[in-house]
């Protein structure tokens, strides 16, 4: 009698319908990367134009930068689909809502983080960083960003549900970003002095597996929560 | 174990509650509630503002937990995932995103929930009224023009039953008419429709029953 929806289906249409958004919205995909480079530049103004000390803090700089620039970004996750309604219909459909909450974080990891990572040697030539902990840095951004992506998202499902979340956000994501962003700037700071730098990056990646399986379907508890 | 009273004769019921009662902060908001929506029929809510009707309507979706009783879908104990197979929800928010066409919207809708097979996203924008609104962005949309999009939404899904929260708000006459007829269409079909009002219009000509919900949380069954 009719044709029902597949997951597949489900997730292709959520996707497509996030990024024809962000294209609408394209004006405002820039805004992190802009946010960034501003916070990196900020710091040769702070110290001064010294090579030697803005390598070594380049790659917690760098780091630090991205992170926040994250954060900023995070209270648009789920806020639009609250206000308009799409988040109920999402929880109605026939699916596992985890399934398409993560759809949800993927996009946003995408449309944030992917333009930031490849501003990223641009950053980094800016701040002076050693040549040869680039590839670091990028190995590692690229397995530490999604993980903030899923751990900010079970924070954003946390407090969707309030007004002015803004700063209480940043308050609760910020602690659970620590073990990432030590990890994460800590492997390229190992890199830049030549040191062994693996350990951190797989720590990275285990997280990032953990966080995969296990933050999708926190939020999504979370937000069914928010609902109520 | 309380003994359950033995299944009624004949066709199961598309929803039935039994019992069905919600509090928030121990306060009753509405309940125990003994109701039952079968193909075929209308199930009218009236009752004035703050009578627990929206609040219903979201536990019957399943959005809510009910605090006490019990959802049966054809006259099976209901699960989130047979809920979302049988009920779809027209509520306060539309569920529309601005910057997508009508046709866009549509689509995301029909991937979420699946579509009818007789039908398809042009014939339910012509259904409701929207014909030549396909590539128009929902933003642009009056508050009437979006509810048309809403109810075209509920067309295009194949949920049987359709739960719908003051679905004449913001619709002029002809609109109402429109609802009146698709409600009039849907249960020809043999779908069901639960529809909350405080009382200033009926569905017209259909099979109906009418479920008063009052402030003093004495429900009447009639």
């Amino acid at each position: 009698m009719a044709e029902t929806s597949s997951i597949t289906a489900a997730c292709r249409a959520l996707l497509l319908r996030d990024f024809r958004l962000l294209w609408r919205r394209r004006g405002d995909a820039l805004n992190p990367v802009l946010f960034a480079l501003l916070v990196i530049s900020l710091f040769p103004f702070a110290l001064g134009p010294h090579p030697d000390i803005l390598g070594r803090i380049a790659p917690g700089v760098i780091w630090v930068a991205l992170l926040l620039a994250g954060l900023l970004s995070l209270d648009t996750l789920f806020r639009s689909d609250l206000e308009d309604g799409s988040l109920e219909q999402l929880m109605l459909a026939p699916h596992p809502l985890a399934l398409l909450v993560g759809c949800k974080i993927l996009v946003h990891w995408a449309s944030t983080a992917l333009p930031l990572i490849a501003a990223t040697p641009l950053f980094a030539t800016l701040l002076y960083l050693e040549a040869r902990a680039l590839p670091v840095l990028m190995y590692s951004l690229l397995l530490g960003t999604p993980l903030l992506s899923l751990i900010g998202a079970v924070i954003v499902a946390l407090t969707v549900g309030m007004r002015r979340s803004g700063m209480l956000l940043a308050l609760l994501a910020l602690p659970l970003y620590v073990p990432v962003l030590i990890f994460g700037a800590g492997s390229v700071m190992a890199a830049a002095q030549g040191l062994p730098h693996q350990g951190a990056l797989l720590l990275l990646a285990a997280g990032l597996v953990m966080a995969l399986v296990l933050a999708p379907l926190a939020a999504a508890a979370a937000l069914r929560i928010a609902l109520q | 174990m309380k003994p359950q009273p033995p299944p009624p004769a004949g066709p199961p019921s598309l929803l039935r509650a039994r019992g069905l009662a919600f509090d928030r902060n121990d306060q009753p908001i509405f309940g125990p509630l003994d109701f039952h929506v079968d193909a075929g029929e209308a199930l009218l809510v009236h009752g004035s503002n703050g009578s627990g009707k929206t609040t219903l309507l979201r536990v019957l979706a399943g959005l809510l937990q009910p605090s006490r009783g019990q959802i049966l879908v054809r006259d099976a104990p209901a699960s989130a995932e047979r809920i979302a197979q049988t009920c779809t929800l027209l509520g306060h928010l539309l569920g529309h995103k601005g910057e997508l066409t009508a046709c866009e919207n549509l689509e995301f809708a029909q991937g979420l929930f699946g579509r009818r097979a007789d039908i398809d996203i042009e014939q339910a924008l012509f259904d409701v009224g929207l014909a030549g609104f396909e590539d128009a962005p929902a933003r642009q949309f009056s508050a009437g023009q979006r509810k048309r999009l809403a109810l075209a939404r509920l067309l295009l899904v194949p949920a049987p039953l359709w739960l719908l929260d003051e679905p004449y708000a913001n619709l002029d006459l002809p609109g109402i008419e429109l609802v009146n007829r698709l409600i009039g269409q849907h249960l020809e079909r043999g779908g069901a429709a639960l529809v909350t009002s405080h009382g200033a219009y009926a569905t017209g000509a259909v099979r109906t029953r009418t479920l008063y919900l009052e402030s003093a949380r004495e429900p009447v069954d009639g």
